[in-house]
């Protein structure tokens, strides 16, 4: 099973969530964690994960050779990312901008461009407590996040629970992050913030055809601003972490709910299994 | 005029509290919603829609069934695995066209996509320029371009003196797309572990593309170990902290009342964000040589 944890907005608890759920369940199953939010990876503040191999992510961005290169034009003519340019009897390529898709290559009347890798950030892998961890990150200064996401994504499907921690928004990298998973767990908090981004993320989830379910963090006197969309929207409510001054001291200490508070885990285990039903409904559901 | 652009690398640290605040605070000014894909800015101004526009963001691969061959050439060349069994996937397309220049019996035509739509807005304090990204859409970079591009506009136009910012979380596309060619970036971050760990990568990313950046700490207060970690990491980077916010519950129930907070209450937290925009706009000031006396910062 994958779950992926988003949110719509930025610090609602997305990475809290993700990785005191890895942490509860590593007792009873082999449990995979995915940090996805690449421009601002956080899940190994918590997990504090040993790594065992750091690998390169690179795109393709073309190369021109100069020796074949007339200077026709086509490749710029076909580039629609304006990622390549010729000026005169120079080629000038842009690989900030290049998207990779080959038309300059495939295209090239003379055969004349190579595509060569671009570095735009890193790969780790590693473990924790016999927690299996990857974390994709963006290099500082680089703008596309989506490459790297399908990358940390692009493991064999193992046994047991996957987890992905996503980015905020709803733009590409969280869709990629999303895309393909059993089930998406949404975090939001009880504020007009909150709820106007929920309800974007969730038009997302329903774009990508994943089942979803909500967690309200900092929970208190206003959670109906939530569970009244929810209950609408037929979306169940299946956690809220109340707004404690220790939960909120933990956090900014770099501790899962789990590691912390122990009698977390089982309410997080619950949590589990409450997904799991939702999914092996589903599941029914499509077979019919 | 000048452009201040409010980032924090972590969502969720007050970036739109902060802009809500300064939307009330500044005279003179645009304000301008880059967090294209969650814009909140709005539901604090209560703005009154006064244009609207698509926006036409790249293209989408359309497969003509009549025509097509089943060759299967675009589906086999396609880099972004978005074309399979003779059907476009919308999500994954680019819209990079080379589908369209290689198919052999022309069966393909690229369309133009409206991948989200574009507002000014008049509000209580002052124009304000937002957008709405559709849902699971590419080029949040550039409607974020388009977005400044009109904010600097008004401003021009209107002989306004500040552009006031609202960024998205991240560091990548739709953030250096609102940072690039900004006179200040102001970092809001918190003290926790996560907080200071994007700062740190936000100031790098301001480093690159050579915008001042300042630091404010919001709730400096609920872990003051980790401010002192972040305010040596900003004396190591030279990196000025301009304001230290209390933590005040009065900031919560102003949200949920959707007022800025220095609308709400004089309290701790609304007194130290007026002295935060009084900062903000010296330096911005400043950078021109006009200094405004009396404010209690000395030189930047």
């Amino acid at each position: 099973m994958i779950v992926s944890i988003a949110s719509g907005k930025g610090g609602t608890g997305k990475t809290l969530v993700a990785t005191s759920l890895a942490r509860s369940l590593i007792d009873d199953y082999s449990v995979t964690l995915l940090d996805c939010d690449v421009e601002e990876p956080n899940a190994h503040l918590f997990i504090k994960p040993q790594i065992t191999s750091t690998e390169e992510i690179a795109v393709k961005v073309p190369r021109v050779r100069q020796d074949r290169c007339n200077h026709c034009g086509k490749c710029s003519e076909v580039c629609v990312f304006n990622a390549i340019a010729v000026l005169g009897d120079t080629v000038l390529t842009f690989p900030e901008l290049c998207h990779g898709c080959g038309a300059c290559s495939h295209l090239c009347p003379r055969q004349a461009i190579s595509e060569i890798p671009y570095r735009i950030g890193t790969l780790e892998k590693g473990h924790s407590g016999g927690l299996e961890f990857a974390k994709g990150e963006l290099d500082v200064g680089r703008a596309m996040a989506t490459p790297i996401v399908r990358k940390v994504k692009q493991r064999p499907p193992g046994e047991g629970i996957t987890l992905i921690d996503a980015s905020p928004g709803t733009s590409c990298p969280v869709i990629e992050a999303i895309k393909g998973t059993d089930f998406c767990l949404l975090v939001t908090e009880p504020t007009p913030f909150g709820l106007n981004d929920l309800s974007l993320a969730v038009e997302a989830v329903k774009e990508l055809g994943v089942p979803c379910g909500v967690v309200i963090n900092r929970a208190g006197k206003s959670n109906e601003v939530i569970e009244h969309y929810c209950q609408e929207q037929d979306i169940p409510v299946l956690l809220k972490i109340p707004l404690e001054l220790k939960i909120a001291c933990l956090y900014s200490e770099g501790f899962t709910l789990a590691d912390g508070l122990p009698e977390w885990k089982a309410r997080f285990k619950q949590l589990a299994e409450r997904i799991m039903e939702l999914t092996g409904e589903r599941s029914c559901n499509t077979q019919r | 005029m000048k452009e201040v652009v409010i980032l924090s690398g972590k969502g969720g640290t007050g970036k739109t509290t902060i802009a809500g605040s300064f939307a009330a605070l500044a005279s003179s000014k645009v304000l301008c919603d880059c967090d294209v894909d969650a814009a909140d800015l709005n539901l604090l101004l209560e703005p009154l829609v006064q244009e609207e526009h698509d926006f036409t963001g790249g293209w989408l691969a359309f497969i003509n069934e009549d025509k097509c061959c089943r060759c299967n050439l675009c589906s086999q060349l396609c880099r972004f695995s978005a074309i399979n069994d003779f059907k476009v996937d919308e999500i994954a397309c680019e819209g990079c066209g080379l589908c369209e220049r290689i198919c052999p019996v022309k069966a393909i035509d690229m369309k133009p996509n409206i991948a989200g739509r574009w507002f000014v807005s008049q509000t209580k304090y002052g124009p304000l320029v937002h957008a709405r990204l559709g849902i699971a859409q590419d080029n949040s970079g550039k409607l974020v371009a388009r977005v400044r591009q009109r904010a600097k506009q008004l401003a021009a136009e209107g002989g306004l003196d500040y552009i006031i910012s609202d960024g998205p979380p991240g560091t990548g596309c739709p953030v250096i797309s609102s940072l690039t060619g900004a006179d200040l970036a102001l970092l809001v971050t918190e003290p926790t572990l996560s907080g200071a760990h994007d700062l740190e990568r936000v100031i790098q990313v301001c480093r690159h593309f050579g915008v001042r950046a300042v630091v404010c700490i919001n709730k400096f207060d609920i872990n003051e170990l980790n401010t002192r970690k972040i305010e040596d990491f900003c004396a190591r980077s030279e990196t000025r902290i301009v304001s230290r916010i209390p933590y005040d519950s009065t900031v919560t129930e102003a949200l949920m009342q959707a007022e800025p907070v220095v609308e709400y209450t004089d309290g701790t937290a609304s007194l130290e964000i007026m002295n935060l925009w009084q900062t903000t706009a010296f330096i911005l000031d400043s950078k021109n040589g006009t200094y405004n006396a009396g404010l209690k910062h000395g030189s930047f």
